[in-house]
């Protein structure tokens, strides 16, 4: 146990699973001899030699391709796509090879690979840089999706998505990489990819949030003295059904928070499923706090605005919670878009 | 021993210094795909097809040279690349007609084929993406300190795509052990390679990667193969990838529906002269390796071993509702 930054907690679960496996591998742009772009994998190159730390051409189609033949004949490759933008030209290697590989081969060939990519707004890096994209990879059978929202779960979530057999997309927001926290590592420190975690305990709703709105809607509770249940998702695919449902039967309402545009949403696919187990438990309609259907902007206070802020989270949910009326969004509050 | 009730591994070992046994695949291979052409044609198999008639020579001269534990990343036209691999006629006619007993149960169909026993990673259906896998085979050898060579079979069509270009310059900068190699069949779907490419000779691409490239008759098993064993020679001395080019022609049109109404008069006429089929076979009668009567009769047993391939296909269960849920993850997931 110990105090480190989230990139830290990233640097650190990879050594410990290329020390435990020699089939781990790690490649991408700038993460050997520069220690990665984010520093997520500083004194790799040093302990695991240039055959198992590689420096990439600018080619992600190349390497992430690379990664679905050298995982499907037995490395464990770990893929870091710098921004997740960049993700869009290598998009058939994940989707439709990596994903189709165990099907298509009725289970001869496995793709046990992890394709790690930064995300998010808040850092003012303009709209092709800030984006989540995790909706694009969600809906693709044969994918597993996970998005860690501090060092912790940073640590023990990229463990788990290493050991996986399948192919993992491992979102990791940008905005925390600085972050810092308590780091539980060895096998107490592992997580389980499908496992939610309650964020925080609470009676009068649940709150479902993912990634960087874990720590935004922990803070707006805190700082409202909300009575919210918030369930850390972790895992966009499988999700915890289970977790979630048996909370909102705790508390009788569902709200999911998303950093990610509006419309397509993942949020809908939650609120569907427990309204649909839930039903009879629901006092109050379930709702989707997100950000508005627009690129990210550039400029501070138009960016903060767009990620849902601590005190759009608290305006939203104080409301809710007193009326059981779904609160509208500010910009269409303000007359601004419906 | 016919070839068709042998296993996949000992119908690729066969290959090997066998000339008759070669002839005798290309010969299955054409008959196959005939077979396989009149089934769409009359309605009994549904989706499409991509024949690889005219392309026998390339498939065997490769399959002959390349030992099963070498990984092969080929494609949609991939019936004859897997016949020549080791794959039975049976698991992939039942693939390509949607049977359970299938090479992938059926879930796969004419463009998905696959046995990792002779090699075979599932062929995709997406132009150029076996390039960049191949390379990651290759790098999976290369890492782990394996003596094999991965080999990716693409089209001429493919050395236009990203991932060509990604997955040459990913290969040669980390010498990796990688045969590419371009099946150029002049045609890329129904346009003629002086359409959509600068230059017809495609092995010209290597000077780009700083990679050796070569040109080979791909109507001539014999040359194929000999063009393969200086290639992998290089790979396995850890000199890295090496780019073919394989002359061929596509003597059907690009998938079931086409009659190729586009190619100039006289081109098939012209390549036809140059049939595979026929060129193996003036070379065995040249060596006296068998007679022409030796040879027909070669041919007629194995179409009569197609016709029965089918029938048995026929009579073979499709895959049940359940089995589209399986081989999606390691576990069940429930989402
Ligand atoms: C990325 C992508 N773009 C387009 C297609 C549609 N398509 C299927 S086959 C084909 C022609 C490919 O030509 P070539 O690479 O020469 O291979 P050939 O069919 O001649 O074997 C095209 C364009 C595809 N499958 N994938
Ligand atoms: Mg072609």
């Amino acid at each position: 146990m110990g105090s480190m930054r989230m990139n830290q907690a990233i640097a650190t679960a990879l050594a410990e699973e290329m020390r435990e496996n020699s089939s781990v591998i790690v490649m991408g742009e700038d993460v050997a001899d520069a220690g990665g772009p984010f520093k997520t994998s500083e004194g790799l190159l040093k302990e695991f030699g240039p055959k198992r730390v590689r420096d990439t051409p600018i080619s992600e189609m190349g390497f992430t391709g690379a990664a679905v033949g050298a995982a499907a004949l037995g490395l464990r490759p770990v893929v870091e796509i710098m921004f997740v933008e960049f993700l869009g030209v290598a998009l058939d290697a994940v989707v439709t090879e990596a994903a189709k590989f165990r099907y298509l081969s009725q289970g001869q060939v496995s793709c046990p690979m992890v394709v790690r990519a930064s995300i998010g707004s808040g850092l003012g890096f303009g709209c092709q840089h800030s984006q989540t994209l995790e909706n694009w990879v969600a809906a693709t059978p044969g994918l597993k999706v996970a998005c860690p929202s501090d060092p912790q779960s940073a640590y023990g979530l990229l463990k788990a998505a290493i050991r996986d057999p399948d192919p993992v997309i491992f979102l990791e927001p940008r905005a925390l990489y600085a972050s810092r926290g308590e780091v539980v590592t060895g096998p107490d420190g592992l997580l389980e990819l499908g496992r939610a975690r309650i964020a925080r305990e609470g009676t009068k709703a649940t709150v479902v949030t993912l990634g960087r709105t874990t720590s935004l809607t922990r803070a707006a509770a805190q700082q409202a003295n909300l009575d919210i249940e918030i369930i850390d998702l972790l895992s966009l695919v499988p999700w915890d059904v289970k977790t979630v449902c048996a909370s909102v039967k705790r508390t009788g309402r569902l709200v999911v928070i998303e950093e990610a545009p509006h419309s397509g949403g993942w949020g809908s696919e939650i609120i569907s499923t427990i309204t649909a187990q839930a039903f009879a438990s629901l006092d109050a309609a379930p709702f989707r706090i997100t950000a508005p259907d627009v690129p990210v902007p550039y400029q501070r206070d138009l960016e903060a605005l767009y990620l849902p802020s601590e005190s759009e989270i608290v305006r939203q949910l104080e409301s809710y919670l007193v009326t059981g009326v779904v609160p509208q969004p500010w910009w269409t509050q303000e007359g601004i878009a419906r | 021993m016919s070839q068709m009730t042998m296993t996949p591994v000992q119908r690729r070992d066969v290959l090997r210094d066998d000339p008759l046994a070669q002839y005798s695949r290309m010969l299955e291979i054409r008959h196959f795909e005939e077979l396989v052409n009149e089934l769409f044609a009359q309605g009994e198999i549904h989706g499409t097809t991509h024949l690889c008639l005219g392309q026998e020579a390339l498939a065997v001269g490769i399959a002959a040279e390349l030992p099963t534990d070498h990984a092969v990343a080929a494609t949609y036209r991939g019936h004859g690349v897997a016949l020549a691999l080791g794959m039975t006629p049976q698991v992939v006619l039942a693939e390509i007609m949607g049977r359970s007993a299938g090479c992938v149960g059926g879930v796969g169909g004419s463009m998905h084929l696959c046995d990792m026993s002779v090699g075979l990673l599932p062929t995709s259906a997406i132009i150029g993406a076996g390039i960049p896998i191949a390379a990651g085979a290759a790098l999976a050898y290369q890492t782990l300190e394996e003596q094999s060579v991965a080999v990716a079979i693409f089209g001429d069509g493919a050395a236009n795509i990203g991932a060509f270009h990604e997955g040459l310059n990913l290969a040669a900068v980390w010498k990796l052990p990688v045969v590419f190699v371009i099946d150029n069949n002049v045609y890329g779907e129904y346009s003629r390679i002086d359409r959509t490419t600068p230059f017809e000779d495609l092995h010209l691409r290597s000077a780009s990667y700083g990679i050796p490239g070569v040109t080979v008759d791909g109507m001539d098993s014999d040359l194929v193969q000999d063009t393969m064993r200086v290639a992998l020679e290089r790979a396995r001395n850890g000199q890295g990838p090496t780019l073919i080019e394989a002359k061929t022609y596509r003597f059907a049109g690009h998938s079931r529906a086409d009659t190729a109404p586009y190619r100039p008069e006289g081109e098939l006429e012209q390549w036809k002269k140059r049939d595979p089929l026929l060129v193996t076979k003036q070379r065995l009668l040249k060596k006296g390796a068998a007679s022409e009567d030796q040879l027909d009769q070669l041919e007629a047993t194995i179409k009569e071993e197609l016709e029965s391939v089918l029938d048995e296909v026929r009579s073979l269960p499709s895959p049940n509702p359940a089995a589209m849920f399986d081989h999606i993850y390691a576990e069940q997931v429930s989402v």
